[in-house]
């Protein structure tokens, strides 16, 4: 942690607050940007797309169910076809699934922030239940019986007391779905589920297994043609004058777009435009705007501050008799899409068709419309999957590049992909934070009093005008860039998970949102919760120890929330925390638990690591996690995830910094920017679902990221007896923090 | 023109005898298996299987390729009769956006063509080339020990 970013933002000293400025405005909202509520007593997206028809349409030819959340490898797509499955109680094969698409699906925002289920599921679980009850009423008429002594047969129909049937398709043609949803409709009763909590296979997976059409990037139009998009290494450079001739005379060329600073080359074959780009790019390159503050990653937090009281509970400091103070901090991190980028972009008799891997089809069609300027109905993003995003990474601004590039050679689709070093250079990052905590402990030995503060850039630059796309800022005229707002708790974006779940007497949080940030700042998978879960449970075992308490045994003590104190006793259990191997000196435990913006899953990770005193790698060689998402659509899906999850946080948090020298980052590639392979994963992984059907769904998606990172630092500092502060925990780190 | 032979057949083409493999399978002959993921040799997306041996395809000129025996994912098997490794990755639902998996199989392949039963180790070592970012590394082993008839949950041995 810089010196200066304690002297003058830490502790007391006076704040800086801006006045908003004027100008296109982010999402207020990570998960924002839907409609406005009209029915505000349903569930999930029924909220804001009330009809039925919207979401299910029963016909001839079978049950279609749209949904406005795309998939992006976390399954969702299965998990949505089990939930209308269940309570239409047809056979999962019998759902045909439409995802996120201007042209035909409800508006659901963006697909970020563990909202799928909560806001799809529900609303797709809700709609179901309306449609079976209407069939049911519908049923009833046709056969003369009461809708209750009715039985549905699992597999399309409803069977009669005296064994008449009948299908929903027979009965749909006289029956309108265009009719809003009830907030009461019956679900099928817990016990008789047939496919809501079963390991159902993820539908996408086969096609991944065996080269079949399953991403944007696989997508072959007639007539299409390739393009790349010719920038400079990254953000904030650009090229010097292109030799636009010599890329012309390359045989396949076909154009080269340019719009003020914009350029793309456009080519038969993807290898020419590949090489074309190659060409223009031995223009060289500058940076016109200032230097970047190469040196310490964390001295922009250091900037003028929008400030926000985001804890006060309890009156007073409370007495204590002991303090204990920490400050933590991560640097600038990577999505690191294994797949850089891509869309496909089609302009024809005045329509603009773009394919993309955008967590928003909706925003994005309002920005590639502003952007190449026609309305918005003359537009229509569809989603196809891309490489895992885990956030805002390039996927909006390739789609804008490709828009660009097939408004200008109209009848022609046009595949446009980043090349690696594109996607290294040019993707939104995930913010360098830092957050300092004091607590002060009791002569008992329990948390009297607490202050946490938080500094962070922003973590929501997703486009909602062609300002937010790489593209639009380099059009002449240039559009205004947007300018980054704070999300609001109790979500939040750099506080998110900012309030300690604890129970302290007297409790004060301060979230400091820092808006001029060096790097392009956007979503990374769970925001600021990886830093401040990170932080605030690092520091409970540092209070652990002050305290002279077993760290598991201390957060229960401080934990009021039961569903809280059950996840964290399942994990220490199938961890064999109790009993488990003392610290040597090279081996450690350690154990973290958050829930999710405090509203979603409960999530406990407990891991055991071996540290290597020579060189300071630290191989973690177990794994334990528990996890409590509500009612669990797959089980296994949410496994994977956890995971996944997991794994992940350790690779950022074990790892990873983007690095930046005055002039650009220099996290150009994978050899630059090294993650975790396979000989850096754990020796194992075990995830335990404690499920809770009949409660609302809880996201999941993004709940390990904390825990995972913070069991990691704990665990450590239980084998070194060191505590290390500063992600990532790299082996230079924890070998020099060793002294050995 | 260039006779390539991919999953057993030959095609002829004419295309510029420097373009990197990885550009032919996908667009000559819509293969969608191998990834473009860098580039550089880093990634592994685009990992195919050349006289056997695993091999980067996106920086492997189709001309070096000629003669030999180019082997993608898709020449181990289709969605109805998937291959050994294809069943154990989809047993296993080893994969979150997949996008890394065609190249994961395609390495693994080579592995196990050389050395049916790798130990821990060995398996770890041999995938070491390829990434994964969304963390589904402890599936893939899996997959990959189960496609080998090893225990799915094989311990690490110290290493």
């Amino acid at each position: 942690m810089s010196e200066t970013l304690s002297r003058r933002g830490v502790l007391g000293a006076g704040a800086l607050v801006v006045a908003f400025s004027l100008g296109p405005r982010a999402l207020a909202q990570e998960g924002g940007a839907a409609p406005k509520p009209v029915a505000p007593g349903l569930p999930g997206s029924l909220k804001t797309t009330p009809m039925l028809d919207a979401w299910i349409r029963v016909d001839a030819d079978g049950i279609t169910v749209f949904t406005g959340k795309a998939e992006l490898g976390q399954g969702i797509k299965t998990a949505l076809i089990q939930v209308a499955a269940e309570d239409l109680d047809v056979a999962p094969a019998a759902i045909r699934l439409v995802t996120a698409d201007t042209g035909r699906t409800p508006n659901e925002g963006i697909t970020a922030g563990s909202h799928s289920m909560q806001d799809s599921g529900a609303a797709i679980l809700n709609a179901a239940a309306n449609v079976r009850m209407l069939l049911a009423e519908a049923a009833a008429q046709k056969l003369g019986v009461a809708p209750d002594a009715l039985a549905t047969t699992g597999d399309g129909g409803f069977k009669a007391p005296d064994g008449r049937t009948v299908r929903y398709a027979d009965l749909a043609a006289g029956l309108s779905l265009h009719v809003a949803a009830r907030a009461d409709a019956p679900h099928r009763p817990l016990g008789a589920r047939r496919t809501l909590g079963h390991d159902l296979p993820r539908v996408d997976i086969p096609a991944k297994l065996t080269g079949g059409v399953a991403y944007v990037h696989d997508l072959r139009l007639p007539g299409m043609l390739h393009a790349r998009v010719v920038r400079g290494p990254s953000v904030g450079t650009e090229l010097k004058a292109l030799d636009e001739a010599a890329a012309l005379a390359m045989p396949g060329v076909v154009k080269l777009v340019r719009n003020g600073r914009f350029a793309a080359v456009v080519a038969e074959r993807e290898w020419t435009a590949v090489q074309a780009l190659q060409r223009l790019q031995q223009a060289g390159w500058r940076r016109p705007g200032p230097p970047l503050p190469a040196g310490d990653p964390l001295a922009s937090l250091n900037g003028p501050s929008q400030d926000e009281v985001i804890q006060d509970v309890g009156a007073g400091a409370a007495a204590g008799v002991r303090t204990v103070q920490a400050r933590y901090s991560r640097p600038w991190l990577m999505h690191g899409a294994i797949g850089p980028s891509c869309a496909v972009a089609h302009f024809q008799d005045g329509q603009l068709t773009v394919w993309t891997h955008t967590q928003g089809v909706f925003p994005l069609r309002g920005a590639i419309a502003q952007l190449v300027k026609l309305a918005s109905d003359k537009v229509r993003c569809i989603h196809m999957e891309g490489a895992g995003c885990y956030g805002h990474n390039g996927a909006d601004d390739v789609a804008g590049d490709a828009a660009l590039a097939a408004m200008a050679l109209p009848g022609r689709p046009i595949r446009l992909q980043w090349m690696r070093e594109q996607e290294h250079g040019w993707e939104p990052l995930g913010c360098t934070q830092a957050a300092q905590i004091r607590a002060s402990l009791d002569a008992a030995g329990h948390i009297a009093s607490w202050r946490f503060e938080v500094w962070s850039h922003s973590h929501n630059g997703r486009p909602v005008t062609a300002g937010g796309l790489l593209a639009g800022l380099e059009v002449d005229p240039p559009f205004a860039p947007q300018i980054p707002r704070p999300i609001p708790m109790p979500e939040g974006g750099g506080d998110r998970n900012g309030v300690a779940i604890y129970a302290f007497p007297q409790a004060r949080a301060v979230s400091h949102f820092i808006e001029k940030a060096p790097l392009r700042a956007s979503a990374l998978r769970s925001l600021g919760a990886h830093l401040n879960v990170f932080a605030i449970e690092s520091f409970m075992d540092e209070c652990a120890k002050a305290a002279g308490a077993d760290p598991v045994a201390f957060r229960l003590a401080h934990l009021t929330d039961e569903r809280a104190k059950a996840v964290i006793a399942l994990c220490a259990e199938q961890f064999g925390w109790a009993s488990r191997r003392l610290s040597d000196g090279r081996r450690g435990t350690g154990f973290a638990f958050a829930r999710y913006k405090n509203l979603a899953s409960y999530c406990a990770v407990a891991l055991e690591v071996e540290v290597e005193h020579e060189t300071g790698q630290v191989s973690v060689r177990r794994v334990v996690s528990a996890i409590d998402a509500g009612d669990v659509v797959n089980p296994d899906g949410l496994k994977n995830q956890i995971e996944g999850g997991i794994v992940q946080a350790l690779s950022w948090s074990g790892l990873e910094a983007v690095t930046f020298d005055a002039d650009h980052r220099t996290s150009f590639d994978w050899s630059a920017y090294p993650v975790a392979r396979f000989r850096d994963v754990p020796g194992s992984v075990q995830v335990h679902v404690l499920n809770r059907p009949g409660t609302p769904f809880l996201g999941a998606g993004e709940a390990a990221q904390g825990p995972a990172g913070a069991a990691l630092a704990n665990a450590v500092a239980d084998a070194t007896g060191v505590r290390l502060r500063d992600l990532p925990l790299s082996p230079e780190r924890v070998k020099a923090a060793i002294g050995i | 023109m260039i006779v390539l032979n991919v999953n057993g057949r030959d095609h002829s083409l004419d295309v510029p005898p420097e373009t990197p493999l990885l550009y032919v399978l996908r667009n000559d002959l819509q293969l969608n298996g191998a990834k473009f993921g860098c580039g550089l040799g880093q990634c592994g997306a685009c990992t195919v299987q050349v006289d056997g041996q695993a091999a980067y395809s996106c920086l492997l000129p189709v001309s070096a390729a000629a003669g030999r025996h180019v082997r993608t994912v898709e020449g181990l098997g289709t969605v109805e009769k998937p291959g050994v490794l294809q069943r154990a990755f989809e047993t296993e639902q080893a994969a979150q956006c997949g996008y890394c998996i065609a190249g994961m199989i395609m390495r693994a392949q080579a592995l196990l063509d050389a050395n049916p039963r790798p130990s821990e180790a060995q398996i770890r070592a041999h995938m070491q080339p390829n990434l994964c970012r969304c963390g589904t590394h402890m599936r893939i082993l899996r997959a990959i020990r189960r496609a080998a008839g090893l225990p799915p949950d094989g311990k690490m041995e110290a290493a």
